[in-house]
């Protein structure tokens, strides 16, 4: 019995000393972003573009084709209930609201977690292990500034740009599918999906994806800065980036979505 | 040599150091002087490279003072501390190039951060570091492209960017050929022969310490055991030094029941 209760009471502080090292993290990263640009301290603004192409333009084409396929499935899953009442007209409904208000938005933070945030981990985490991390610090420049802020800045906004496009590509898997198996002449299909978009629905599903840009990245420079101990060290902490991320996706899309039902 | 000024650069009095229970320095103290090579020599896992750590401010000691030119570095913070680092190049075991930028873009990093110089300047600025430490030319290649040997070389280049007083070298030709290793001390040296660079150099090769030290200060097992030139460390009859300037193996049979009792607390 003591026992159990010592070992919650070491997780408990365990989890309690992760909650302030990333919250410095957070703090100091905002402060890199927002307040010191302003005091003429410089932010690495052609970083942050290099870090935007990475993260978002390039992550564009596996996007798109799972999206596409995501969109096809979501209408033949649909048109297997709706078939029965005679409703396939509404597949385009059901499509475009649930692109936008959790598909398109989970979906791209998912691959971007597997393209992105598991890249920052491995590169932060193998500099760390160079020592370059230490190298910075001791020429003076800060590794928050030189090597976090721009990469925070460029996935919050990465994140929510590939959700736009995921979006439409989505609905377009979906119209491909409804009119070519289902059956649903195109016409009716745009006039439905265009009566169900919702600016509700659109603000819910990027406001999502910001706060799970904010996660990946976080969580990808965290786990980063975790590493010790050689190439197996980064590995190790690579895989936990991407399953911890994962992980914070999912809740705060439960959060988001309990939110929003009562709204 | 150089032995005329008598200030020291570098004061660490009583230095102590933990990872959690181990205490790695134990009460570490020394003064490093104006413009000499100063070499901590030591075993492996002896605490030399903690020590060095703490000298150049990546760690803060559990107790113990380290002053850079008569200021309290462990107690400064912010600001100060980065004009302080200013001063300051270290040189890493592996070099600690960053991965992702060419050589010169390596160097000019501490220019381009800490200097308001036009970029014409800066690359004038970096080939002349480079040419210094005899990489003439090479500003375009990536840090992967060089040979261990030139990019510990690049890695002092780096660290002189700023035109430091104090520079640190952790292990310098460690892991290179017995030649490339002998360049590097006569890098070291003529480094410090030209600017009157007061460095401090960790090592656990003999044939360094004979070729670079001005001052040796032996570390074993995070005490210091002995300080002095060279001559005087070779006339010490401490048996640790002893020992470590002959090369000789520990003493097998005792190391084992040492061993045994670690192992077992009993006598
Ligand atoms: N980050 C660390 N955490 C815990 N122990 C450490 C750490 N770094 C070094 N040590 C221990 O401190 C001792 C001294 O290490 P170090 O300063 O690297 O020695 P050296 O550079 O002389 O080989 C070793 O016993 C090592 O195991
Ligand atoms: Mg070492």
């Amino acid at each position: 019995m003591i026992a159990v209760v010592g070992r919650l009471g070491r997780w408990a502080l365990n989890q309690l000393a992760v909650g302030v090292q990333v919250s410095v993290l957070m703090v100091d990263t905002m402060s890199w972003l927002v307040i010191a640009p302003l005091r003429g301290k410089g932010f690495r603004f052609r970083s942050a573009v290099e870090h935007f192409v990475e993260f978002g333009v390039r992550s564009l084409p596996i996007v798109g084709m799972i999206c596409f396929l995501v969109g096809v499935i979501i209408a033949l899953q649909s048109s297997y209930t709706l078939d029965k009442w005679g409703a396939n007209r509404f597949i385009a409904a059901l499509v475009a609201v649930s692109a936008m208000r959790e598909m398109a938005p989970l979906m791209t933070a998912v691959l971007i977690t597997g393209r992105s945030g598991s890249a920052i981990t491995a590169e932060i985490g193998t500099m760390k292990v160079g020592e370059e991390i230490d190298a910075l610090k001791v020429m003076g420049l800060n590794p928050i500034k030189y090597l976090v802020a721009p990469k925070f800045a460029a996935m919050v906004l990465a994140v929510p740009c590939v959700t736009v496009i995921a979006i439409f590509i989505m609905i377009l898997g979906g119209l491909t599918a409804s009119v070519l198996v289902v059956g649903v002449d195109s016409r009716v299909y745009l006039d439905m999906t265009l009566q169900s978009l919702a600016e509700k629905d659109l603000v819910l599903g990027l406001v999502k994806s910001v706060f799970f840009g904010i996660a990946i990245c976080w969580v990808g420079v965290y786990r980063g800065l975790q590493v010790e101990g050689g190439a197996e060290g980064v590995g190790r902490q690579t895989t936990s980036s991407v399953v911890t991320s994962i992980f914070l996706i999912i809740l705060i899309d439960l959060v988001f979505t309990v939110l929003f039902y009562f709204v | 040599m150089m032995t005329d000024t008598h200030e020291p650069i570098i004061e660490v009095e009583n230095l102590v150091v933990r990872y959690g229970e181990h205490t790695v320095l134990d009460g570490v103290t020394f003064q490093v002087r104006r413009g000499e090579v100063f070499v901590i020599l030591g075993g492996s896992g002896s605490g030399k490279t903690t020590l060095l750590r703490n000298l150049v401010g990546l760690m803060r000691p559990d107790s113990g003072r380290i002053l850079i030119k008569g200021e309290d570095f462990t107690s400064m913070n912010g600001d100060d501390r980065i004009e302080l680092r200013k001063k300051i190049g270290m040189c890493f075991q592996g070099s600690a190039l960053l991965n992702s930028i060419s050589v010169g873009e390596n160097v000019a990093l501490p220019l381009r951060e800490h200097t308001k110089l036009e970029d014409s300047t800066i690359e004038i600025m970096t080939k002349i570091k480079l040419e210094l430490v005899g990489l003439g030319g090479v500003e375009d290649y990536l840090p992967s492209e060089l040979s261990g040997g030139m990019k510990k070389r690049a890695g002092i280049a780096r660290a002189m960017a700023m035109d430091p007083e104090i520079i640190f070298y952790d292990e310098p030709s460690a892991g290179l050929d017995p030649i490339v290793g002998a360049g590097i001390d006569v890098l070291i040296r003529k480094m410090q022969e030209t600017f009157q660079l007061s460095s401090v150099v960790v090592t656990h090769e003999m044939e360094s310490v004979k070729a670079i030290a001005d001052t040796v200060c032996m570390l074993q097992g995070g005490r210091v055991v002995g300080i002095g030139s060279l001559e005087e460390l070779e006339r010490a009859d401490h048996p640790y030094i002893q020992q470590f300037f002959a090369r000789r193996p520990y003493d097998e049979e005792a190391e084992d029941s040492a061993y045994a009792r670690a192992l077992t607390g009993l006598d």
